[in-house]
């Protein structure tokens, strides 16, 4: 979400979504004007209705984005004259189908033919598409409406130059399926009628690419019943021909003549140095040709590398057996003393204390004083690796003082941004193509391996070089999931009502990584799951205590929501247990009363973040959320009696200004093994674009939210990590995952209910749901991830 | 000087006999289809076939691929409609994409030794390629779809 991490910190207030809206709006213009390389943002340019009534623009956080939004066809489509529609994919594809479904929409609304549409990938260039920063499940809910914007305005201009060509006024012109079909009155008053005339796109290609683009006002949008692709879920991913065959390309698929192949060895405490290193055997390996040191940087660092000695080789082979030969002293530094487990008694010890006041409603102290009886539990969570299949991978060539890179990068201009600051070069020398990423899930926002590879190809002369990070070097250098502790605490009073609500959260910060440590987290760490809770008490009270980072902390995707979620739904369900009551009945009574909620009168804080979107019109709508608890229960079959070691649990989170729920099932086997037979999920992400690819993310994010609850932990012994591949730091495998996960998107009921975020929000509901589900089956209850698969007797 | 067939094509390799095919078929003969993952057996994305049986290419070296055949994902099939690879389109298989290529090859040789391939036995040959994205549910549909002919 984040690589705009340090424009938000020099944000006193939290408010540069309002000062970038007036940058943009100051400097706006309606896309009939000169600009025709780079659109800015229409999305505030509200003109109600436009011209059809069909599509009214709202805003969204987009305009708060660097370089907000382009919706300029020209930018973004080009038409052959055999027909073929060329439509840019700007953002990033790592596994949730944006390469498709934003290109999709264009064809949408353009009218053209998806078989006669070919997608390229754009490089790293903000100025001209708007922002390419592809995470915090951003890419549809911010682009959605400019995508439809320019598939509209190439419409228009294609109907307009089919008007030209046959000498009538536009509207006789309509746009159908790769054509522009001509239209005569009909029998009946006001009724049009196709005609046998019609002109393709590829006849129409250069007089419709000359015309003027027109301003919003004059644009059409399609009625939903018109869709040929969005909210079909018909269309597959351009790329599964490719993946099938093995022709998709990645980081590390790009060749180049003369490239040379490296891997470095890294300081194994984060700011450590190398002290001295002898690299005679190293150079002895057949295959390896230098060996270079490169420069490393302590926290906070941001995206810079952290150091170390990279061996340079004719293949990836020889470069790892060169490593494996160095002899490399390292000095540790300062954070040679983080323990893991000690530094989870220290957070539960900070969690047991008054920490830093960031929510208050009403008076939690007199409440916790008057309260009949006070319910506390602790919640802790281990670091996790994001540990993508495709390690972060990084080709770079100098030449003629233009650098180039190909990699896998989620945040392809801020990758630009930051090579141009590490090499202090002008951006307009740094080119970054884009690959397909073998996964990302906020590892491959970061470009420290990017800069390395730059690095090394400036020290080799400008020789091109493929920097690869082996699995060691990815789950031992990565920007870690923080670890915390989330401590809640419930005041009863005597009719066992929750008058009083506490959580403290305990947590280093991902600010670590981009400025001096104050121990405590910021607003937007915050407004995940924690300052944005939702519940109807009275008395609510939300505190940070603080807690030192010694490693790089990084964002995994859902962030903060992850511990969040699993502590307040936990908490739930324990309370209900201990009150007699059904935990699902409780969850939604403590929701309460349907209603926006108010983050004034509720305390939370000035600075609140709702995921960088407008809150009037991304409210947290607590109808939506007990909407997903109630499909969610009933078609899991909440209720139901079911055979001894099987339970079901329940939890709902509102993440990414989405709504999921999850009801899990467990069934926990002759062997202790938790298993999951089932998953019913419900999510409410409002207008959607490709339910299919909605639904794999959803069945995608039950796995990995079963990875992060049962399996997959980092922790530090001595400032090192203690795992180092698959064998120790384990993820979900066929032989234990969420085996049918049912998906259950909820139709839109309002104009009002605009797409939201779907890449992340499926991970958070899951922990807790299965720990619910646990407890149901057992009465086991588990309050730290990962837990392991096997229950103990 | 080692030499073996891969996809058909006879090739030799005179480099370290302990070179992993992984790197042989990537770095030497620029089949990039084959993907690193872990560099020890632990997760399947440099999967490969020898003599028709899948391997880890990762693990094995090219001295033990020495007169034998390769087959990589480029030459599972020639028009790239394996009966795997379309079941993997039908259903819409991958996400990210990155370890399907490990899975298809595993599949494939499933498929091969066993034409219909219980549940459990579905589970015990893919439990060892990894999938972060988690395509799991479609992965054991797809091998099943594929068993039963597409």
């Amino acid at each position: 979400m984040y690589h705009f991490i340090e424009k938000e910190i020099r944000s006193t207030q939290g408010n540069v979504t309002s000062q970038a809206l007036i940058e943009n709006v100051s400097r706006r213009s309606f896309l009939g004007g000169v600009l025709k390389t780079s659109g800015v943002v229409l999305a505030l340019q509200v003109v109600p209705g436009g011209a059809a009534g069909a599509f009214e623009s709202y805003p969204t956080g987009a305009a708060g984005m660097p370089r907000g939004v382009v919706n300029d066809p020209h930018v973004f489509v080009a038409i052959d004259a055999d027909g073929v529609v060329t439509i840019v994919a700007h953002r990033s594809e790592m596994g949730t189908g944006a390469k498709t479904s934003l290109p999709m929409v264009v064809a949408d609304e353009m009218e053209a033919d998806w078989s006669q549409v070919r997608v390229i990938q754009a490089p790293g260039d903000e100025p001209r598409y708007g922002n390419q920063d592809t995470d915090g499940s951003r890419s549809v809910r911010h682009f959605l409406q400019p995508m439809r914007e320019c598939g509209a305005a190439m419409r228009y201009m294609l109907e307009s130059a089919a008007a030209a060509k046959w000498g009538v006024d536009r509207s006789l012109c309509k746009a159908k399926l790769h054509h522009v079909v001509l239209l005569e009155k009909g029998k009946t008053a006001g009724e049009m009628v196709e005609t046998k005339t019609q002109l393709g796109f590829g006849e129409l290609a250069a007089a419709a690419m000359s015309q003027p683009v027109p301003s919003r006002d004059k644009l059409a949008f399609k009625q939903p019943k018109d869709f040929r692709y969005i909210g079909k879920g018909t269309t597959p991913i351009v790329d599964l021909h490719g993946i099938t065959v093995g022709t998709a390309q990645y980081g590390a698929d790009v060749r180049v003549p003369g490239m040379k192949y490296a891997v470095i060895a890294r300081p194994p405490v984060v700011g450590g140095k190398v002290k001295k290193y002898d690299a005679t055997a190293a150079l002895k390996v057949p295959g390896v040709e230098a060996v270079h040191e490169i420069e490393g940087h302590a926290p906070p660092a941001k995206f810079l590398p952290l150091g170390g000695i990279a061996v340079v080789a004719r293949s990836t082979y020889a470069a790892m057996q060169g490593r494996d030969a160095l002899v490399i002293e390292w000095e540790d530094g300062p954070h040679a003393g983080y323990n893991s487990a000690a530094f989870r008694e220290e957070m539960t010890a900070t969690a047991a204390k008054p920490g830093k006041v960031i929510r208050n409603q009403g008076d939690p102290d007199a409440a916790f004083a008057g309260a009949a009886e006070v319910f506390t539990a602790d919640y802790h969570q281990s670091h996790v690796a994001q540990a993508s299949m495709e390690p972060p991978v990084a080709l770079a060539r100098i030449s003629d003082g233009k650098i180039e890179v190909w990699a896998p990068a989620q945040s392809p201009y801020g990758a630009r941004e930051d090579i141009a600051k590490a090499l202090d070069v002008p951006i307009e020398t740094v080119t970054v193509h884009v690959t397909l990423l073998g996964g990302g899930f906020g590892r491959k926002s970061k470009c420290d391996y990017m800069i390395e590879a730059v690095q090394l190809s400036k020290k080799l002369g400008g020789t091109p070089v493929m920097l690869q990070w082996t699995r060691d070097d990815d789950l031992r250098h990565a920007f870690y999931h923080t670890t915390s502790v989330e401590r809640i605490e419930a005041a009863l009073d005597k009719a066992g009502k929750v008058v009083g609500w506490r959580h403290r959260t305990v947590a280093p910060s991902i600010l670590s990584t981009f400025a001096a440590d104050s121990g405590y987290q910021f607003h937007i760490e915050y407004g995940m799951g924690f300052a944005d809770m939702p519940f109807e008490i009275p008395n609510i009270r939300c505190e940070n205590g603080q807690a030192f980072a010694h490693t790089r902390i990084g964002w995994f995707r859902s962030v903060s929501n992850i511990p969040r979620a699993f502590a307040v739904q936990s908490f739930v369900a324990e309370l209900a247990h201990k009150l007699g009551r059904d935990p699902k009945d409780l969850l939604i009574e403590l929701i309460g009363s349907d209603r926006k909620i108010d983050p004034k009168s509720s305390g939370m804080p000035e600075d609140f973040w709702n995921y960088g979107e407008p809150y009037a019109e991304f409210p947290i709508d607590t109808a939506r959320l007990k909407n997903v608890v109630e499909v969610a229960a009933e078609k899991a079959g909440w209720g139901k009696k079911l055979p001894p070691k099987q339970g079901l649990g329940i939890a709902v989170h509102r993440s990414f200004v989405s709504y999921v729920a999850m009801a899990v099932r467990v069934e926990i086997d002759a062997n202790g093994i938790i298993r999951v037979p089932e998953v019913t999920a419900a999510i409410d992400c409002g207008f959607y674009i490709n339910p299919e690819r909605i639904r794999s993310q959803i069945e995608g994010a039950a796995v990995m939210g079963m990875s992060t609850a049962l399996y997959s932990g980092i922790t530090f012994k001595d400032g090192q990590v203690e795992q180092s591949n698959f064998s120790d730091f384990e993820v979900a495998r066929m032989s234990n995952f969420p085996q049918k996960v049912n998906v259950h998107i909820i139709e839109p009921t309002s104009p009002s209910h605009h797409a939201t975020g779907v890449g992340e929000p499926g991970v958070p509901p899951f922990a807790p749901a299965l720990c619910n589900a646990i407890f149901a089956a057992t009465g086991k209850r588990l309050r730290s991830l990962p837990t392991g698969e096997k229950l103990d007797a | 000087m080692l030499t073996l067939t891969v996809n058909g094509q006879e090739r030799q390799f005179d480099g370290d006999p302990n070179t992993p095919l992984l790197w042989f078929v990537r770095d030497e003969l620029g089949l990039t289809g084959t993907k690193f993952g872990c560099g020890a057996g632990l997760c399947g994305a440099c999967t490969v076939h020898l003599d028709g049986v899948a391997v880890r290419g990762c693990l094995t070296t090219i001295s033990e691929a020495n007169g034998k055949s390769v087959t990589t994902i480029e030459g599972l099939s020639p028009d790239g409609n394996h009966v795997v690879q379309k079941a993997w389109r039908q259903l819409n298989v991958p996400q990210c994409g990155y370890c399907q290529a490990g899975q298809i090859m595993q599949a494939a040789s499933l498929l091969t030794k066993n034409q219909a391939p219980s549940d459990a036995e579905i589970v015990d040959e893919m439990a060892g390629n990894i999938c972060r994205c988690g395509c799991y549910q479609r992965i054991h549909a797809a091998v099943r779809l594929a068993a039963g002919g597409v």
